[in-house]
């Protein structure tokens, strides 16, 4: 089941550089929430707030709250966080070392799961809910760098989903990849929201559109405006999210 | 009639510069070739008296005209090879640290001392070898690791301090630079985005280390313990110094050896005999041609890694 994340008052820094002001969003359990803005507004930054990558950066630092259904994420364990909430990445990024299997059961190993047989079913699972099993059920021993890059998403994703998180971050997850893979990625949003929270970063509008419950729009570190996806497109309250979602600007 | 004339000069001139160019690269290419000219053909008489029995042989005795390599070849290696070991685990530690542990402020302060140890001059390590580590070996350590580790026959018998065991440390010192730098620089450049999908599974930093830094940096790791090694197999001041200087084969760590570069050094003005001198041309060709290996083997190693991050970027 997901779980409700709600980011209270949160300001991000690269050093001295102040990167979020003061930004506050709650993103609904088993909804998917869409985060739009130009590129360089903070999106990642601040998806990356939730689950704590972001204090990882050298020289990095934030201010603010992070909860995770009330539970504080920046009052509890780092690596515990990051089990919750998983997260996929704009650019994909398989362990090139590591087969397709070795991959998706990396989280699970790293959880102390040893046992082949669940290890075994869990990595399926996974790759059947990211829609990969068929393409990979005969080869799961072959590198993952033998994968084209939207299979190499979709295995970013499995690998997500492996250890079962309450909610799931996506950074621009389908930004490199084609149409096709494009569209399955959005098929499987569609098809697992139900038992996740999903965040999703996208500068693809109609992406937002198509899949999301709710959108953000973010300019310069600030969320301008906040509310369900048909009304940000439809009727947007804010004249900048207006020029932003009729593609005046950005 | 003008344009013409100062191209075609123009172009002229561009051929003899480029002319000139050549002619440094085959400077370059001559000394090379006379070197190994040389070592072959002084090498010879060795070569033919002895055979291969030159590099199993373990007696070196001058007066009676006996010259078996064995000794010094066994020397160089095992020197270098505990070199090796010690400056790779403290190297690669090093490099995990500086380049994973971004946020400690000792961490530039570090990063220069080891680039530092690349400039100490070899006869002061060797000096340092002599008054500092020597007597520290032969007081403290020595008989620590005899008692702990002294069924091991590597820890057994007297310790001199100067030895075997101290040109390994003197030779890890001194390799040290050269192991982080290049560990260093290869796990900077494996990709944010593997560290990142480590830390998202919610690895700690030690496992985001094995799982995504040490798989990609595995090959550079290796190849730059072969850099270091071949650095390690020709160093010649400071092992001299510390070595023992003494041409024999023994399993302890603790017993006096003797090294190719060493005996090249020591012997050289005293090779009275042609036969003599030969051996030593010989010795000298045989740590060349080791040497040539090992860097062969790094060279392949490190270009095929940059070769990938050209691909990947
Ligand atoms: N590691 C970093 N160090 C310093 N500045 C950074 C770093 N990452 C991102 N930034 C800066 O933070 C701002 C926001 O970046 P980001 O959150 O990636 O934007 P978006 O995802 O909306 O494109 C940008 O101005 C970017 O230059
Ligand atoms: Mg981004």
């Amino acid at each position: 089941m997901g779980k409700t994340v709600v980011a209270e008052h949160l300001s991000a820094f690269f050093g001295e550089h102040q990167i979020l002001h003061d930004v506050s969003l709650e993103m609904q359990a088993n909804q998917v929430t869409a985060i739009i803005g130009p590129s360089g507004c903070g999106k990642s930054t601040f998806i990356r707030c939730m689950n704590r990558l972001h204090e990882t950066v050298a020289r990095a630092t934030m201010t603010g709250r992070v909860l995770l259904d009330d539970e504080n994420v920046y009052e509890a364990n780092s690596v515990w966080v990051r089990r919750t909430i998983g997260m996929v990445f704009q650019k994909p990024n398989p362990f090139p070392a590591m087969s397709i299997f070795d991959n998706v059961a990396a989280g699970l190993r790293l959880n102390g799961i040893r046992k082949k047989s669940v290890l075994a079913e869990q990595v399926e699972r996974s790759l059947h809910m990211s829609a990969l099993w068929d393409e990979v059920k005969d080869r799961l021993s072959a590198p993952s760098a033998s994968l084209s890059g939207g299979q190499q998403q979709r295995l970013c994703i499995a690998r997500a989903l492996a250890i079962e998180p309450a909610v799931l971050l996506m950074d621009e997850p389908a930004s490199a990849l084609d149409p096709i893979s494009t569209l399955r990625i959005e098929e499987l949003i569609e098809e697992i929201k139900c038992q996740y929270t999903i965040v999703i970063v996208t500068h693809n509008l109609q992406q937002a559109a198509r899949v999301a419950d709710t959108t953000a729009f973010f300019l310069s570190g600030e969320i301008i405006e906040y509310g369900r996806t048909t009304d940000m497109f439809t009727t947007p309250s804010d004249k900048r999210t207006e020029d932003y979602v009729t593609g005046r600007f950005g | 009639m003008k344009s013409i004339w100062s191209a075609w000069s123009k172009n002229q001139l561009d051929r003899l510069f480029s002319s000139i160019l050549l002619t440094f690269c085959l400077v370059i290419i001559l000394i090379v070739g006379t070197i190994v000219y040389e070592l072959v053909s002084r090498s010879a008489l060795a070569i033919l008296h002895f055979g291969f029995h030159f590099l199993t042989g373990q007696v070196w005795d001058p007066v009676h005209q006996v010259f078996g390599a064995l000794p010094f070849i066994y020397g160089t290696v095992v020197s270098s090879v505990i070199g090796v070991i010690l400056a790779s685990i403290v190297g690669i530690a090093t490099a995990i640290l500086l380049t994973q542990y971004g946020s400690w402020r000792w961490l530039d302060l570090i990063s220069i001392l080891v680039e530092l140890l690349a400039a100490i001059p070899s006869v002061v390590y060797g000096l340092w070898g002599i008054f500092i580590l020597a007597p520290w070996l032969r007081q403290s350590v020595e008989p620590i690791l005899n008692r702990g580790l002294g069924f091991l026959p590597l820890f057994q018998g007297q310790g001199y301090g100067v030895g075997m065991l101290a040109a390994g440390i003197i030779l890890a010192v001194m390799i040290l630079p050269t192991i982080t730098a290049v560990v260093r620089d290869v796990m900077q450049a494996v990709p944010n985005e593997l560290k990142d999908g480590a830390l998202a599974l919610g690895a700690t930093k030690q496992e985001m280390v094995s799982l995504a830094i040490l798989p990609q940096a595995k090959r550079g790791i290796l190849g730059a313990i072969m850099l270091a090694l071949g650095r390690a197999l020709g160093e010649t001041m400071a092992v001299t110094m510390v070595i023992g200087n003494r041409p024999q084969i023994a399993a302890s760590l603790f017993a006096p050896g003797y090294s190719m570069a060493s005996v090249i050094a020591n012997e050289f003005t005293e090779a009275t005999s042609k036969l003599y001198e030969s051996s030593l041309y010989e010795i000298g060709l045989v740590l060349f041609l080791l040497t040539v290996v090992f860097y062969s083997l790094a060279r392949l190693l490190v270009w095929r890694i940059r070769l990938q991050m050209r691909v990947n970027a």
